[in-house]
């Protein structure tokens, strides 16, 4: 790794913490209700008077799932209804029609669980209405969900004798109100100074100070291909004099899209287009946003549950899974593909003229260093939005954040989700534990006994059972394998990326896989909602009954989980399940290609 | 029955009310603001010329005339730089497709560009993320002095003054990486070509 690298990530993990315990410390206000600002404070009491909701009764797990089932599933519709009408709506300057059907419901089930996986192009599919009304909305409302979720978590394992999780619409508005419309308000602003676009014009025209000509099939009237005698294509010659600009609210989307974990671009490339991301600031700060509220959740945690300890041990977890798994994706890509270093292209990194190592696929501003910390941050957390292309990376640095997600999407993950499923593998964790001292295993107080253990399993079981029977399905079927667009095994890692990805709710894909087809904006969108509510109900159901458990005072038995013993233990239990659950499937993907790649060309 | 009406209205009022607040008036208030304080980056930082615009700042141009510097390689279909529909080439790195588009390219800057002196940076023969990248490395700018000197029949010390002139460094020498946007480089490049023809 180059010395600039290095200072890169520190500079990123350094800022990165130092933003942790203010925006964690603001978060637990708020979700405590103990916030007092005056103009967010009356926008809060009008919502709940309008809509019938009294803040202060509160919800047992059953009410508070149902109240969350029901709010995402009238959203899905909304967003579907969108789509569908678009053409006849206001805000489509470029009149493009309907979305399809299947693709419409992928889109909705997709933003609506936090996934944000993109099987359509924005730039010529979606009107500014849909993406505003649409899409924007559900990256603020599937944010503000997972921020529920896990403070409703929280208090199972705080409370005491209770069935009261806390009331879902009052989380709801405050995580969007306090959290989340601020932050991105502030966000989108500097986002614009540094040119991404915000503003409701058609596409502009430019023309060309030099032409493009090019050659392409001759079409019909019917718009089939004609074919000479020879069954050749015939082929004719265009020459392009103008270059049509895209506009639409764009800095808008962006801002909520990295800072609610959410990823689905405004534009096809997602992250890498130049008026979604179009400077190294702009880069950087993006990468800020993506792990600011995961990282910070970890804090609120600390502090609600009273022991701020707790919380960093679970923050260091993940820094120490994120870090070396980054490290090692930025030394494979550095050091370039091989098969091109026998052609004589220069690929060795030279200070300040130029990157070097895999260009494929990566833009020029941000290199090797900032497309590979944007990769694992992505999947780490689960964002998945893409400022390079996953589908170029070199086999074992394509491997690391497909890995990062079959690990539950647990190191960050997505806000609220990520953290509620890394206390579900604390739960396993002092289990194990618990096991290997013969005591009962418990966690801040409650003792973790067959119905916990029971729905933890089920959470932790659940999504790589989906993941590797739908990739199956899909590597068996010909509906499955057309979509592929790389030969030999690294097709079967596009599905496998595909599947993991839809069922982790992360969003990110091996983009060569022509991922709008019915059965994969079907089949996939089905992994979408298995992939989020499975886990969603047994966490509340974990939650409701830890809140009805007494705590017991902790004795020379219980095993201290704010130690850096916990630390190690805890990382041990998450990259041991991960690991045994997805290597025979990762081995005959990456890991073939990369043996491969040693066999033709060397090391 | 009562129970669940009750809950049905609540979620679609409050679902209605955020839709408003943060599909209508965040997006609203956003651009407002953005085209009060930066009007220019706020519509796509255009490059106007006699009353017509020639392209953005952030959007590359596809330039294949041994007169002008060249940008990445595009993955973009019909035709590369086509603005309308940003793609990357996403080919794994051992597909032969790939290979050889990377020899086709390879070969045909050793033709137009036979005294470069120097092995091909591997961003020119590779195409980018969005197929709109507008810039190329410093020294991807630098291989190419050689074939514009020649087709311009100015002098390289002039053309590299040019490109250290158009070289952006890394924010506070340290964030992102250094690079040359290939429109501006042109611009410039005609203005000190016309320049030196007057």
């Amino acid at each position: 790794m180059t010395a600039n690298g290095t200072f890169q990530i520190v500079l990123y993990l350094v800022v990165l913490i130092a933003l942790v315990k203010p925006l964690g410390w603001y978060m637990a206000r708020v979700y405590e209700g103990k916030l007092r600002t005056p103009i967010l404070r009356h926008i809060e009491t009008f919502t709940y008077r309008l809509a019938g909701v009294s803040p202060d009764s509160e919800m047992n797990w059953k009410r508070y799932l149902s109240a969350m089932l029901l709010f995402n599933l009238l959203g899905m519709m909304i967003l579907y209804a969108l789509a569908r009408l678009q053409l006849h709506l206001p805000f489509n300057p470029q009149h493009f029609s309907a979305v399809a059907p299947d693709l419409a419901f992928n889109t909705a089930t997709s933003f609506a669980t936090n996934t944000n996986w993109q099987a359509y192009a924005g730039e010529s599919t979606l009107s500014y209405l849909t993406q505003m009304l649409g899409l924007t909305v559900q990256n603020f409302l599937s944010a503000a969900t997972g921020m529920a979720l896990l403070i409703a978590m929280i208090r199972g394992l705080v409370r005491q004798e209770t069935t009261n999780l806390g009331n879902f619409w009052v989380d709801m508005v405050r995580g969007t109100l306090y959290v989340l419309i601020p932050l991105s308000l502030i966000f989108s602003l500097v986002l614009v100074s540094q040119g991404v676009i915000q503003n409701l014009a058609p596409y502009k025209t430019a023309s060309l100070i030099a032409t493009v000509k090019y050659e392409q099939a001759k079409l019909d009237d019917a718009g089939q291909v004609i074919k000479d005698s020879h069954d050749v294509p015939v082929m004719e010659a265009k020459v392009v004099t103008e270059q049509v600009i895209p506009m639409g609210p764009v800095a808008s989307q962006i801002a909520i899209k990295q800072l609610g974990t959410n990823g689905g671009g405004f534009f096809n490339v997602n992250s890498a287009h130049p008026f979604e991301n179009p400077t190294p600031l702009t880069n950087f700060l993006e990468m800020l946003a993506i792990l600011l509220i995961p990282a910070a959740l970890c804090y609120t945690f600390g502090m609600m549950v009273r022991d701020t300890k707790q919380g960093w041990v679970i923050l260091f977890a993940m820094l120490f899974i994120y870090v070396p798994l980054t490290i090692g994706t930025i030394s494979i890509e550095q050091s370039g593909n091989p098969a091109l270093s026998k052609l004589g292209i220069s690929q060795a990194a030279m200070p300040n003229i130029s990157p070097g190592g895999n260009m494929e696929g990566k833009e020029t501003r941000f290199g090797i260093v900032n497309s590979a910390i944007w990769a694992t941050a992505t999947t780490a957390t689960s964002n998945g939005s893409v400022n390079t292309m996953l589908d170029s990376f070199m086999p074992l640095s394509g491997l690391v954040p497909l890995w990062l997600m079959q690990l539950g999407e647990v190191v960050f993950g997505g806000v609220g989700s990520g953290l509620s499923g890394m206390l579900i593998f604390i739960i396993l964790t002092v289990f194990i534990a618990g096991l290997m001292v013969g005591r009962t295993p418990e966690y801040l107080g409650k003792k973790i006994e067959p119905y916990e253990m029971k729905m933890a399993s089920f959470t932790v079981l659940i999504m790589p059972l989906v993941v590797l029977v739908m990739t199956a399905v899909a590597v068996v079927t010909h509906v499955g394998i057309n979509s592929i667009s790389n030969p030999g095994t690294h097709g079967y890692s596009e599905i496998l990326y595909a599947f993991s990805s839809l069922t982790n709710n992360n969003g990110s894909a091996f983009a060569g896989l022509n991922a709008n087809t019915p059965f994969y904006n079907i089949w996939g969108g089905i992994a979408i909602l298995i992939g989020r509510y499975w886990y969603a109900i047994p966490t509340l159901a974990i939650a409701g009954s830890l809140a009805r458990k007494k705590a017991i005072p902790s004795g020379a038995g219980t095993l201290p989980t704010n130690t850096f013993l916990f630390l190690v233990l805890l990382i041990g239990v998450v990259i041991v399940v991960g690991a045994l659950t997805f290597f025979p499937a990762l081995a005959l993907g990456p890991i073939v290609e990369q043996l491969t790649l040693w066999n033709q060309y060397g090391s | 029955m009562l129970e669940v009406m009750k809950q049905l209205k609540t979620g679609l009022v409050l679902l209605l009310l955020l839709s408003i607040l943060t599909g209508i008036v965040y997006p609203a208030v956003v651009t407002g603001i953005a085209q009060l304080v930066f009007p220019w980056h706020a519509n796509g930082s255009l490059i106007w010329k006699n009353d017509k615009i020639i392209g953005s700042e952030l959007i590359g141009q596809f330039f294949s005339d041994d007169k002008y510097f060249w940008g990445r390689p595009s993955a973009t279909t019909p035709y590369p730089y086509n603005a309308e529909s940003s793609s990357g080439s996403n080919y794994g790195p051992l597909n032969p497709d790939y290979l050889t588009a990377v020899k086709n390219r390879l070969n045909q800057l050793h033709q137009s560009n036979p005294n470069a002196g120097m092995e091909v940076p591997v961003d020119m023969v590779t195409t980018s993320a969005s197929g709109l990248d507008p810039e190329i490395s410093p020294l991807a700018a630098v291989y190419q002095v050689s074939r514009i000197a020649e087709a311009r029949k100015i002098s390289k010390d002039q053309i590299m003054k040019l490109v250290e002139a158009n070289i952006q460094h890394r924010l506070w020498g340290v964030i992102g990486e250094p690079r040359v946007n290939i429109l501006q480089l042109n611009l410039a490049l005609d203005a000190a070509d016309r320049g030196a023809n007057q």
